[in-house]
């Protein structure tokens, strides 16, 4: 678990943006579907809390991102879909914000409110959806990282190690982008 | 968990689903409140609060650590339509809640009547502000602790727990009625759901963002409650948090967005016989209970070992990312 | 069916002595109006310029053909409001309970309870009756179902529902008056005398929406409920509240009054309400469980 002790939010660099942007969007798509389902089959009490909010979608934008993840609490379970952009799209509200802002809210490292009291994270639409797809994966307790690597299965190792590298480079840059703040204040 | 002695107050935390209420203990609460999945808490947001069956498996987990589960059924029940509101009562005595949290009158008299076991503690939202009032309660129901309105001085405080024979427990962080709680109908005359009988200010359903040249306007039904340019740190879309024009000025007539912090007035809150106090926010995440049951945890441990207090930030926290201390120092009127 | 009565509520603004014994003179002479609620309820610190002229006025009401009952205050806190209530359960008209402080008082006394506690149900109507509650004034948000229901649930008690008149929507420890003035409450130096009907507040995009008077706020509409006055007493609503606004008030209480004895149709009389209050907007959506800021046409 990376450790994050304030609710300062570290944004991509452009260069992931321009990285990703060619990317085919199909892998992503079943793989994100896959690890939905992982995650709602270890907490089934999450579509639950979101009676009352069927076919009520809503867009996941990471602004650091080019990529939009739609959800939509559907029939008992949850539907997932991964676009571009908006186009013609009819989502009823939207959650925009840095990536790490919104996984962080899934792993409860971040408070919403309080991310949202500080402009980190703009709602749009539907803020009723919103709030309900906010507390339900907030009580759920999703740990996303490790819901990512059981999905992985047998490719799981050499992936956690890359990803243990990973996260040692952003907490190193997490640390470093603390005391340069602290070093202006 | 540490142990809770006679001196020392009670750390009573907020939870708005099962995983906040475990937070909320693990971090250091004494005791946890949170409501039924229904109208009949004052917090019936969307995805929030506990079924039957989490209810009873949180007071076990609670009962486990020695912590206590306060259950808020602080709403007024409905004309014509109690069902829900007894039901609730019920459930929170079959289940061995340590306490429920009324403000309703038919409901005190209900619970006292119907449940004479079980303790009964007066909700802010009965706005029991004297010590009139509270022995009124007190007298007619057996009220065994009185959240106290969020509109008294310090000194005033010590005065009416010092006229009273039940505990009292005060607000300490967060979210900030500015009006009088329970005796507000700002929010449904903006929208028509009421505080008192929905359990729900400002209700999302009826919240709106909007992009307007730069700035964010927020709306409440059908009116405008707030623009704030990009700079400004924002609150939440309650009436009592807008900005609004008169013929005199223009901006946040009744408060601005800020959140309370008492952790300051700590030692004077002991020193005036209060018992508890109370931590705001059902509406938020795990990681803000874990931020603000933490700290407290921390400061009550120093003010009961004489310490002085290692008051960290939670600024960043809070609404508008400032504090107060609020109706406790008399200026504030 | 039996009459139902029309009641003037306390005046909740602070008005120049001059106004205020002006209007009660009138009120005696002219309106045609059951009872009438007289007292300071909104902020304890006002209530000093009239009290000495209070006996006269209550007599004047009373030889009026007036019923006079006491109102208390909304939310006192301090010692000296606690022995104002203790001095006016002493009184010899009845008192209107505003805050739960007052009823110890009174020790079982018949009383009013005023629309500042909290009866949403008939459980709380019949806990509150047992103790002495003859009148219940009922919180100005309640929706038509739920009136019915305590009506129906205490047949007892009289049943009054606020039918005119900014509604009061909330009450604060906080003068938003003095706020506003850059002062705060302990010197205030009355500035919310300049405003007899209430400061306007008005939206950014500017809507009028609000009105400020000392703590309490207020809706900028006026509650206006004379198209629903048959239903009220078909309900079994007792008595009808006109809350003292700045607008000809006797000529208020005439045209309910006319409605009520069917003299009047309802549509002729909210063309009549208009012209006597013509710049404030009317709204009765608390009763037909809506926005209370809007206005619903039957």
């Amino acid at each position: 678990m990376l450790q994050r002790t304030s609710q300062h939010v570290l944004r991509l660099p452009g260069i992931v943006a321009w990285v990703v942007r060619p990317l085919p969007l199909l892998p992503l798509q079943v793989a994100l579907e896959r690890l939905l389902a992982g995650i709602l089959e270890r907490h089934p009490d999450l579509v639950d809390r979101l009676s009352g909010f069927e076919r009520r979608r809503v867009a996941i934008c990471p602004s650091d991102v080019p990529v939009i993840i739609v959800l939509e609490p559907r029939d008992g379970t949850m539907i997932l879909r991964v676009e571009r952009i908006l186009d013609g799209e009819t989502v009823a509200a939207r959650i925009c914000g840095p990536l790490f802002a919104l996984i962080g809210l899934v792993d409860g490292d971040y408070d919403g409110d309080a991310l949202f009291f500080s402009r980190d994270l703009i709602v749009e639409g539907d803020i009723e959806a919103v709030l309900a797809l906010r507390n339900a994966v907030d009580n759920a307790g999703v740990d996303l990282f490790g819901e990512a690597l059981a999905t992985l299965g047998p490719y799981a190792m050499p992936f956690s190690r890359a990803a243990q590298s990973i996260a040692h480079l952003w907490t190193a840059l997490h640390t470093n982008a603390r005391h340069n703040r602290e070093a202006a204040q | 968990m540490t142990a809770i002695d006679a001196q020392s107050l009670e750390l009573v935390c907020p939870a708005g689903t099962p995983a906040a209420l475990r937070t909320a203990i693990d971090a250091g609460a004494d005791a946890v409140y949170c409501g039924f999945r229904d109208e009949t808490n004052a917090r019936n947001f969307p995805g929030l609060n506990f079924s039957r069956d989490e209810m009873r498996a949180s007071i076990d987990y609670a009962h486990a650590r020695g912590a206590k589960v306060l259950i808020a059924i602080n709403t007024f029940a409905r004309a014509g339509d109690p069902g829900p509101w007894r039901h609730a009562i019920d459930d929170a005595s079959a289940l061995a809640a340590d306490a429920v949290i009324l403000a309703d009158i038919g409901l005190l008299s209900y619970a006292a009547r119907t449940h004479p076991g079980l303790r009964l503690h007066l909700s802010v939202q009965a706005a029991a502000a004297s010590s009139a009032a509270i022995t009124y309660y007190e007298k007619a129901f057996g009220v065994k602790r009185v959240v106290l309105p969020r509109v008294l001085s310090l000194a005033e405080i010590a005065l009416v727990t010092r006229s009273i024979s039940c505990e009292t427990e005060t607000f300490a962080f967060g979210g900030l009625c500015v009006m009088t709680e329970g005796r507000c109908s700002l929010s449904s005359y903006a929208t028509g759901k009421s505080p008192n009988i929905n359990g729900v200010c400002s209700p999302a359903s009826h919240v709106s963002y909007r992009a307007d040249s730069g700035s964010l306007v927020s709306r409440l039904g059908d009116f405008t409650i707030n623009r704030f340019t990009p700079d400004q740190p924002v609150g939440y879309p309650t009436l009592c948090k807008g900005r609004f024009k008169t013929t005199v000025g223009e901006g946040y007539l009744f408060e601005e967005p800020v959140s309370l912090d008492a952790r300051p007035l700590l030692p004077g809150l002991k020193k005036a016989g209060v018992r508890a106090i109370k931590i705001e926010g059902r509406q938020r995440s795990r990681a803000y209970i874990k931020a603000v049951v933490s700290a407290f945890r921390e400061s009550l441990d120093a003010l009961n070992g004489g310490r002085p207090d290692p008051i960290d930030s939670l600024a960043l926290m809070t609404e508008g990312q400032t504090v107060t201390a609020g109706a406790y120092k008399k200026a504030w009127r | 069916m039996s009459r139902i009565s029309l009641t003037l509520g306390p005046v909740l603004f602070n008005w120049s002595i001059d106004r205020w014994s002006d209007f009660y003179a009138r009120i005696a002479d002219e309106a045609p109006i059951d009872i009438v609620y007289i007292g300071e309820v909104v902020c304890s610190k006002r209530q000093p310029f009239f009290s000495g002229m209070l006996p006269d006025v209550i007599e004047r009401l009373e030889r009026g053909g007036k019923s006079v009952i006491l109102s208390s205050l909304a939310l006192p806190t301090l010692e000296r409001e606690l022995r104002y209530c203790a001095a006016l359960a002493d009184a010899s008209q009845m008192v209107e309970v505003n805050d739960v402080s007052m009823i110890p008082y009174l020790d079982g006394r018949p009383h009013a309870i005023g629309p500042f506690i909290n009866v949403y149900n008939e459980a709380t109507a019949l806990f509150l009756a047992d103790g002495g509650a003859r009148r219940i004034v009922l919180p100005p948000e309640l929706p038509m179902p739920s009136i019915a229901a305590i009506a129906a649930a205490a047949p007892e008690t009289d049943i009054e529902v606020w039918a005119f008149g900014r509604i009061p929507l909330a009450v604060s420890a906080r003068c938003y008056h003095a706020r506003l003035h850059g002062r705060t409450k302990d010197s205030c130096q009355f500035v919310c005398e300049n405003d007899p009907d209430g400061l306007r507040v008005d939206t950014l995009d500017d809507e009028k929406f609000l009105a400020i008077n000392g703590v309490q706020t207020l809706s900028h509409s006026y509650c206006n409920l004379i198209c629903e006055t048959r239903q009220l007493r078909d309900i079994g609503v007792s008595a009808l509240r006109l809350s003292p606004q700045t607008c000809d008030m006797v000529a208020v209480s005439r045209v309910f009054r006319d409605v009520l004895d069917d003299h009047c149709d309802p549509e002729h009389a909210l063309r009549l309400l208009r012209t006597i209050a013509p710049d404030t907007a009317f709204s009765n959506g608390f009763v037909h469980n809506t926005d209370g800021a809007l206005y619903v046409m039957e």
